[in-house]
C-alpha cells in the first residue's frame, strides 16, 4: 500500500472515476460513464469543467458498484484480539469491496451496553470501512433480560441481536420485538434449536453418515424460524433472520411475506455455492454455523434470492485461530471468513455462470443490507456518499489463505481460482484500498 | 513369506475401506490367510519388519483392538509402542498436532491409532510426512482392520464373500464397524441389510447400496451371516430407544430368531458382547458362532496390514 493516493482526499477535491460500467441498481443505471464526487460525497457531473482541480480515476473496462454492506460480521474486537481486530477486519472488509459493515455483538464483553458501544465506535474511528455496532437483544446475550435498547440505539446501534446464539425462551423474543417497535430497530436472529443440533458437526445427511459425525437437521433451524416468523407476526416486530440455509426456512419466510410480515432475511455466500457433498474429507474450514446444506437447499436459496424471499447476501466473516481450527473436527470451532472473497466468490459462482445478475448481486450485497439497516450507502445518485468499489470482471487470482488482510487464515476457498477482483475500494471519498 | 502377489496396496495409510478397492480388500485377506500359519507354528515370529518402530496410539480405551495389534507387530518383529490416553487430546491439554509433531520426532515407522473423534487418522496422515498410519477406530467413522477381519472369518466358513447375504443388526448409527463392513462387504459382492430401530438408522444409509430393514425377522429370512453390534443405551447423554430391554425384545437374536436364518448360517459380534442384549447366551456358545474365530484372525489381519504397508516384502531379501 505504497501509493500516496492512499489517504488523500483533498479539501472537497472534484474527483471522477472515468469509463467504468457504472451499476447503481436503485436507480436502475447500468451503463459506461463517469461518477463524479466532491469531498465525501457523489455529485452530478459538473457543468462548467474547472479542470485544474479534478482528479481523474481510470475505470475502463471496470465495474463501478455501490460499496458493499455487510450485515453479519464478527469483527472479535474486544475480547478475541487473537482472531480479528477491527483494524484487520475493515482492511479484510475494503479489501473485499466492503465499505460498510454491522458487526455481531458476539465479543467479550458482549456489546449490551453503551461503553461496549462507545469503545467500538471509537477503535473504528481510523478504520478502514465504516463500522455499525450491533448491540445485544439481551444482556450478555444470555436470553433473559432485555438490554437497553433505547440508549443503545441513541449511542449508534442499527440493530439487535444475540449473535449465533438463538433465544431460547420464546417469551423474551416476544417481548423484545414488543418493545423495540418503537424504535423500529430489527432484530436479528440465529434459528436453531439447541436439542435438534446438539453435537452436530455438518449437515445430517449422507455426509455425515459417510464420516461417521453427528448430522445437524435443517429441522433444528425451521422449527425456530417458523415460531420467530409466529412472534413477528403476532407482535408487529422487525424480525431479521441472518444466515438462513434450508429450504423449508425460504418457503417459511416467503409465505410470511405473502401475508404482510414484517421480516427479511440474508444467506451466506457459501450456502448459495457449496454443499456438504463439499465435505470430501475433514476440512474444518467448511464447518460453519449452520452447516453447508443439501443440493435442495442451495438450489431453494438461489430462488428465494432471486424472487427476493432473501433480502440480502451477507458475509457471516468469523475468524478462527489456527488453534481453533486444526484440531479433530469435532473440537474445531464453526465458522469461516467471507469478507475478501465474497464478491469475487459470487461473481464467479454466481454472477458469471448466470444465475444472477450483477445488478441483483450488487441490491443482494450493498442496497438491500443499508435498507435492513437503515443506513446510507447502497447508492451511486448525487447527495450519497462516495463509498463505491471498482471491480475488474476480466482477471483472475488464487485464494492464499495466508495472505488475506483478515489476522485468520480460516477460509475455505483456500486454492481456489475466483474471476474478478477488487482494484479500488473509496470510502467517503477516501481509497482506503487499493490492489497493487 | 515368498513375495508372490506382484500387486501392491494401491494406498500409503489405511484410514477406512471406502478408499480401498476390491483388489486391495483380497490382497490384505489372502496375504491374512497366509499369516495364519505362521499364528499356528510353534514359534510364532517372523522377522519380516525387524527394526521398524511401530507406535500404538490409543486415545480412547480399547483391549483387543490394541493386544491384537501389539501381538501382530511383535510376530513380525518390529518394535511396538505403547500409547495410552483417553479422553481428547485437547481435555488433556496438548493438541494433537503437537501430539503428531512429537510422534514425527520419535521416528516412528508407523503410527496406529484409534480415538474418540471421527477424522484423526485422516488428519494424523495429512501431517506425518514420513509414517504411516493405520486407523485402529474413529469415532463412527471406519474401524478398517474389524471390517477386514470380519470378511476373513466369513470367508473362512463360506469360501467367498460374493452373494452371501450379511445382516448387520444393531445401532448402525454410531458403528465405525457397521460402516467398515458396509464398504468391504459391498465391493466384496455381498449382499448387505441393515437392521435396526429408525433411531439408530443414519441419515442417507441406503446411498452405501444397503437394504435398510427394521424387522428382524424379516431381515434374518434367507440370511448368511448375522452380524450384531454392540449396543449401549446412553450415547453421550443422548437416549436413542427406550430400553434395553425393549431393545432385546425386539432386536435380540434368540435361537428361535437365529432358525429364521439360512442352516448354516453364522453368528458375528465385533465384542464386547451385553449378554441377553444382543445376544442370548446359547447363542454365543452356539456351534454357529464364530466370535472367537473373530479374534484370531484379528492378530492375522493387522499382520497383513502391517506387512503391507510397512513394505515389509522388501525385507525378504535379507
Amino acid at each position: 500500500m505504497q501509493n500516496n493516493d492512499i489517504g488523500t482526499y483533498g479539501e472537497m477535491s472534484l474527483t471522477v472515476v472515468r469509463n467504468g460500467r457504472i451499476i447503481d441498481p436503485a436507480s436502475n443505471r447500468d451503463e459506461t460513464g463517469d461518477l463524479w464526487f466532491l469531498g465525501d460525497r457523489i455529485v452530478d457531473e459538473p457543468l462548467n469543467d474547472e479542470s485544474e482541480k479534478i482528479t481523474v480515476i481510470e475505470a475502463k473496462g471496470k465495474l463501478v458498484l455501490p460499496g458493499i454492506i455487510d450485515m453479519h460480521t464478527h469483527l472479535c474486537e474486544p475480547g478475541y484480539e487473537y482472531r480479528e481486530t477491527i483494524e484487520s477486519g475493515t482492511r479484510a472488509a475494503v479489501a473485499g469491496g466492503v465499505t460498510a459493515l454491522a458487526c455481531m455483538p458476539d465479543t467479550d464483553p458482549v456489546i449490551d451496553d453503551v461503553p461496549t458501544v462507545k469503545f467500538i465506535q471509537d477503535r473504528a474511528l481510523n478504520s478502514a470501512a465504516r463500522i455499525y455496532p450491533i448491540g445485544a437483544l439481551t444482556v450478555g446475550s444470555e436470553g433473559d433480560c432485555l438490554t437497553e435498547s433505547g440508549k443503545l440505539l441513541e449511542a449508534g446501534v442499527v440493530a439487535l441481536s444475540d449473535a449465533e446464539r438463538s433465544i431460547g425462551n420464546p417469551a423474551i423474543l416476544r417481548r423484545g420485538l414488543e418493545y423495540n417497535r418503537m424504535f423500529n430497530l430489527p432484530i436479528i436472529v440465529h434459528c436453531e434449536d439447541p436439542f435438534l443440533s446438539r453435537d452436530g458437526q455438518i449437515n445430517d445427511g449422507y455426509q455425515a453418515t459417510r464420516l461417521g459425525l453427528k448430522g445437524s437437521p435443517t429441522v433444528s433451524e425451521e422449527t425456530i424460524a417458523a415460531r420467530d416468523i409466529m412472534l413477528a407476526e403476532e407482535t408487529g416486530g422487525r424480525l431479521h433472520l441472518t444466515h438462513i440455509s434450508s429450504a423449508v426456512t425460504v418457503q417459511l419466510i416467503r409465505a410470511a411475506k405473502k401475508r404482510g410480515v414484517q421480516i427479511t432475511a440474508d444467506v451466506s455466500p457459501l450456502h448459495l455455492v457449496l454443499t456438504d457433498e463439499a465435505l470430501l474429507a475433514y476440512d474444518t474450514n467448511l464447518k460453519v454455523t449452520p452447516p453447508l446444506r443439501s443440493q435442495r437447499d442451495f438450489e431453494a436459496l438461489r430462488e428465494g434470492l432471486l424472487d427476493g424471499t432473501i433480502d440480502a447476501i451477507a458475509s457471516d466473516h468469523t475468524p478462527r485461530s489456527v488453534d481453533e481450527k486444526k484440531v479433530e473436527f469435532q473440537e474445531a470451532l464453526p465458522g469461516a471468513l467471507g469478507l475478501e472473497t465474497m464478491l469475487s466468490f459470487i461473481f464467479t459462482e454466481l454472477v458469471e455462470p448466470g444465475h444472477l445478475s450483477i445488478s441483483s448481486a450488487i441490491k443482494a450485497l450493498s442496497t438491500g443490507p443499508a435498507k435492513i439497516l437503515g443506513v446510507e450507502g447502497g447508492l451511486l445518485s448525487a447527495g450519497n456518499p462516495a463509498d463505491f468499489l471498482i471491480f475488474d470482471p476480466n482477471s483472475t487470482w488464487l485464494v492464499d489463505a495466508d495472505s488475506l488482510k483478515s489476522k485468520s487464515n480460516n477460509t475455505p476457498l483456500a486454492g481456489r481460482t475466483l474471476k474478478g477482483f477488487v482494484t479500488r475500494t473509496v470510502v467517503g471519498g477516501k481509497t482506503s484500498y487499493l490492489h497493487r | 513369506m515368498t513375495d508372490q502377489h506382484s500387486y501392491k496396496l494401491s494406498h500409503r495409510h489405511l484410514i477406512g475401506l471406502e478408499e480401498y478397492s476390491r483388489r486391495d480388500i483380497s490382497l490384505i485377506l489372502e496375504t491374512a490367510a497366509s499369516f495364519k500359519e505362521v499364528i499356528n507354528r510353534p514359534i510364532r515370529k517372523v522377522p519380516a519388519l525387524r527394526g521398524k518402530n511401530i507406535s500404538n496410539m490409543f486415545f480412547e480405551s480399547s483391549t483387543r483392538t490394541r493386544l491384537s495389534f501389539e501381538l501382530a507387530a511383535k510376530q513380525l518383529s518390529a518394535d511396538i509402542l505403547n500409547f495410552g490416553s483417553s479422553g481428547s487430546s485437547v481435555s488433556k491439554g496438548e493438541s494433537l498436532s503437537d501430539t503428531v509433531r512429537n510422534i514425527e520426532a520419535m521416528q516412528v515407522d508407523c503410527v496406529i491409532v484409534r480415538h474418540s473423534s471421527a477424522g484423526v487418522p485422516n488428519f494424523l496422515s495429512q501431517c506425518l510426512t514420513s509414517a504411516v498410519v493405520i486407523n485402529a477406530g474413529d469415532g463412527a467413522h471406519e474401524h478398517p482392520t474389524q471390517g477386514l477381519l470380519d470378511m476373513l472369518t466369513i470367508r473362512d466358513a463360506f469360501g467367498t464373500l460374493d452373494g452371501l447375504k450379511v445382516v448387520l443388526i444393531g445401532d448402525i448409527t454410531h458403528s465405525r464397524v457397521a460402516r467398515s463392513n458396509i464398504w468391504g462387504l459391498r465391493k466384496m459382492g455381498a449382499h448387505v441389510v441393515v437392521c435396526g430401530p429408525p433411531s439408530l438408522i443414519p441419515k442417507e444409509i441406503d446411498k452405501f447400496g444397503v437394504e435398510v430393514c427394521y424387522r428382524v425377522e424379516e431381515a434374518l429370512s434367507e440370511a448368511d451371516v448375522i452380524y450384531t453390534l454392540r449396543i449401549q443405551h446412553e450415547r453421550q447423554g443422548e437416549i436413542f430407544f427406550p430400553s434395553l430391554r425393549e431393545y432385546a425384545t425386539l432386536f435380540g437374536i434368540d435361537e428361535d430368531r437365529l432358525n429364521l436364518a439360512k442352516p448354516g448360517a453364522i453368528i458375528m459380534h465385533p465384542g464386547p458382547i451385553n449378554r441377553g442384549v444382543e445376544l442370548d447366551s446359547r447363542v454365543i456358545n452356539n456351534g454357529r458362532s464364530v466370535i472367537l474365530d473373530q479374534v484370531t484372525n484379528g492378530i492375522a489381519v493387522r499382520m497383513a496390514v502391517l506387512y503391507l504397508l510397512n513394505g515389509g516384502g522388501e525385507h525378504d531379501a535379507e
